[in-house]
């Protein structure tokens, strides 16, 4: 049809046959093509970053294969290798994961562990068969019974003084402990500063404001320097239960900011309707608006929870063993030093949290998607 | 007056005596007199800002009046909590924007209230709402969200959500103002259906064939005040107030 005729009415007979699009734009040519070589900038850039990835990947392959050390017993067979130094990071495991805990008793802390695992899974797992056994569990069983695993003093058990706990263990006390209170106590701050009572909405903002104004390292040296000054000479508080708290505290406050901005996103008509049902306060917050707004900011919540784990390595600046100071410590050990010692110490640490972290990420994008299933889906 | 007086005849559904409210310092209900009889059905239209949503999100408490009486089934809408309750139990109300629950199926956001603020056990609580759903013709929608419904499927959700709550009043705020044309229609035929059912209704519309259909009354605001109110054709054969004439001009056409 010429250009013409176009303008032509005219009824079409049979529908056109739907064809492949053309050859660039399809299969992996059409992605390359779409996606990495679209024009000269883009281009270079991919080489240039393609540059960068096989440098870098070629150091880490060298330092952490090629030219590590697997198996021996003393800093004598790392020497040689400017590598990983495997033999040391398994002749100072125990120390990472336990410190200074007494050994004969650390089959405790490995039941400890284990059922703390199990119970975060169940937690965690959605279709868990009874979510209301594996809460209660988590928030009222664990806590005593972990405790009590730990510290000892009842059934026999031989008492652990808290001074004795490190590596991996005060990592994971200060870090579970740190999140299960800093989400609700964040939530109350949130919900205090949006509340209609001048009194809660004040000590609201106070508190929030005054917890975030100062970093955690103050908190922390307020908490286990200062506070002693304030309370009666023979009240002293236990060391890590200080510094739980100003962790927690210390979360609770960034939490409450991420909460707030969910709530500040919850149009006001959902608040009103619930209003206008005759739901209370507190029914319209928690089965209305706080599952919606909570959801809203999975990410900024995940994202003060990896923050908070990783902040639970400031904790040794009051005295605590927690596992990066207990890296640390075994730096020092002339058994095991070489120039690569250092370097597999802290590769490890990096892995270590980077596993955890990374955890948290995707169990948030996991449940994130999840809870998006239903109700975004359109018709 | 002489229509109000008529509907005084029982103590009135609702009430409203003299009432004032200022946003600010903008004076947005002006000494607003108004008796609602039980089983009467008001429209209230008017221009936008001229008060008529505000007066009706007073009579369950969204709002706070700062002058004068509302009543509703004998209880003052004070501001106190446990009297706002009481109120809002008797009270359903239908927004412009639904304001469905989106976190929550059909089914639960029917159930909801009932449960937790009638204490309705859960299985009664899903008969009632299969009753209301299949009323306002959607039962076949019960285990879908919100956002998988139309807005005129939405709208009525929003109703039947209302309804589970047996309230002895409607309130609806513009309900067909932010649909689609096409589906006023199920809208409206719902209310019509809910109005023959003998349910005392209070609607802000501007929707006139609605007006003309349903209502016993049909009272018109501007500027805040009750310019004029009364039975659907004497105000739309003859309207008295200048305002009421050129808002009719406007509307209908």
């Amino acid at each position: 049809m010429s250009g013409e005729d176009a303008n032509r009415p005219f009824v079409r007979e049979e529908l056109l046959p739907a064809l492949a699009p053309p050859m660039q734009y399809r299969g992996v040519i059409g992605w390359l093509r779409a996606h990495l070589f679209i024009n000269v900038l883009n281009s270079v850039l991919t080489l240039i970053v393609f540059a960068a990835i096989i440098y870098f990947v070629n150091v880490m392959w060298h330092f952490f294969f090629v030219n590590a050390t697997f198996t021996g017993v003393a800093r004598e067979d790392c020497l040689p290798n400017p590598g990983a130094c495997y033999p040391y990071l398994k002749a100072n495991m125990g120390f990472f994961i336990y410190a200074f805990y007494p050994e004969p008793e650390r089959w405790r802390v490995n039941i400890a562990a284990l059922y703390s695992l199990l119970s975060i899974l169940a937690l965690l797992w959605p279709s868990f068969p009874s979510r209301k056994l594996s809460a209660v569990n988590f928030f009222v069983l664990l806590p005593v019974i972990v405790f009590f695993l730990l510290y000892g003093g009842v059934f026999g058990l031989q008492v652990v003084e808290t001074y004795q706990w490190g590596g991996m263990i005060v990592t994971f006390v200060v870090a579970i402990t740190g999140i299960v209170f800093s989400l609700p106590l964040g939530i109350f701050l949130a919900l205090g500063r949006r509340s209609k009572m001048a009194a809660i909405r004040m000590l609201s903002i106070v508190f929030i404001e005054v917890w975030r104004g100062v970093p955690l390292v103050t908190v922390l040296f307020m908490a286990s320097i200062m506070l002693p000054l304030f309370l009666p000479s023979d009240m002293s508080p236990d060391k890590l239960l200080r510094a739980l708290v100003g962790v927690t505290l210390f979360s609770s406050a960034y939490m409450a900011e991420v909460v707030r901005g969910g709530l500040q996103a919850i149009p006001k008509g959902q608040y009103e309707a619930a209003s206008a049902l005759g739901l209370s306060y507190w029914q319209g917050m928690i089965f209305i608006v706080l599952p919606q707004a909570l959801k809203k900011v999975i990410p900024g919540i995940v994202n003060t929870f990896i923050g908070l784990f990783k902040d639970t390595s400031l904790v040794f600046i009051v005295g605590l063993v927690d596992f990066l100071k207990a890296i640390d410590m075994s730096l020092v050990n002339p058994n095991w030093a070489t120039p690569w010692t250092r370097y597999s110490g802290y590769a490890f640490g990096a892995l270590f949290y980077f596993i955890c972290c990374w955890s948290m990420s995707r169990y948030s994008v996991y449940m994130e998607n999840r809870l998006s299933a239903g109700e975004n889906k359109k018709v | 007056m002489s229509m109000s007086e008529t509907n005084t005849n029982a103590e009135p559904m609702i009430r409203l005596a003299n009432v004032n409210k200022w946003y600010g310092d903008f004076h947005v209900l002006r000494d607003i007199n108004l008796n609602v009889a039980s089983g009467e059905r008001i429209v209230i239209c008017g221009p936008s800002g001229s008060g008529k949503s505000t007066m009706i999100r007073c009579i369950n408490g969204l709002e706070e009046h700062q002058q004068g009486i509302i009543t509703v089934d004998g209880i003052e809408v004070a501001h106190n909590l446990k009297k706002l309750h009481e109120v809002r139990r008797e009270v359903g109300m239908v927004f412009q924007q639904f304001n469905l629950f989106p976190h929550l199926t059909v089914m639960e956001n029917c159930t909801l209230a009932p449960i937790w603020v009638r204490k309705m056990p859960k299985k009664d609580a899903e008969m009632l709402a299969r009753k209301f759903l299949e009323r306002v013709r959607i039962p076949e929608q019960a285990d879908k969200y919100p956002g998988q419904l139309s807005g005129g499927q939405q709208q009525r959700v929003a109703i039947a959500r209302a309804l589970c709550m047996n309230p002895k009043i409607m309130l609806f705020d513009e309900p067909t103002s932010s649909l689609d044309p096409e589906m006023i229609k199920e809208v409206l035929d719902t209310m019509v259906d809910l109005a023959e059912s003998g349910m005392t209704m209070l609607v802000v519309t501007h929707e006139m064939g609605f007006a003309r259909q349903v209502a016993d009354r049909v009272i018109f605001m501007d500027e805040g005040t009750i310019l004029e109110q009364n039975e659907p054709k004497e105000f739309f054969a003859n309207p008295k107030h200048e305002r009421t004439k050129a808002f009719l001009a406007q509307v209908l056409h």
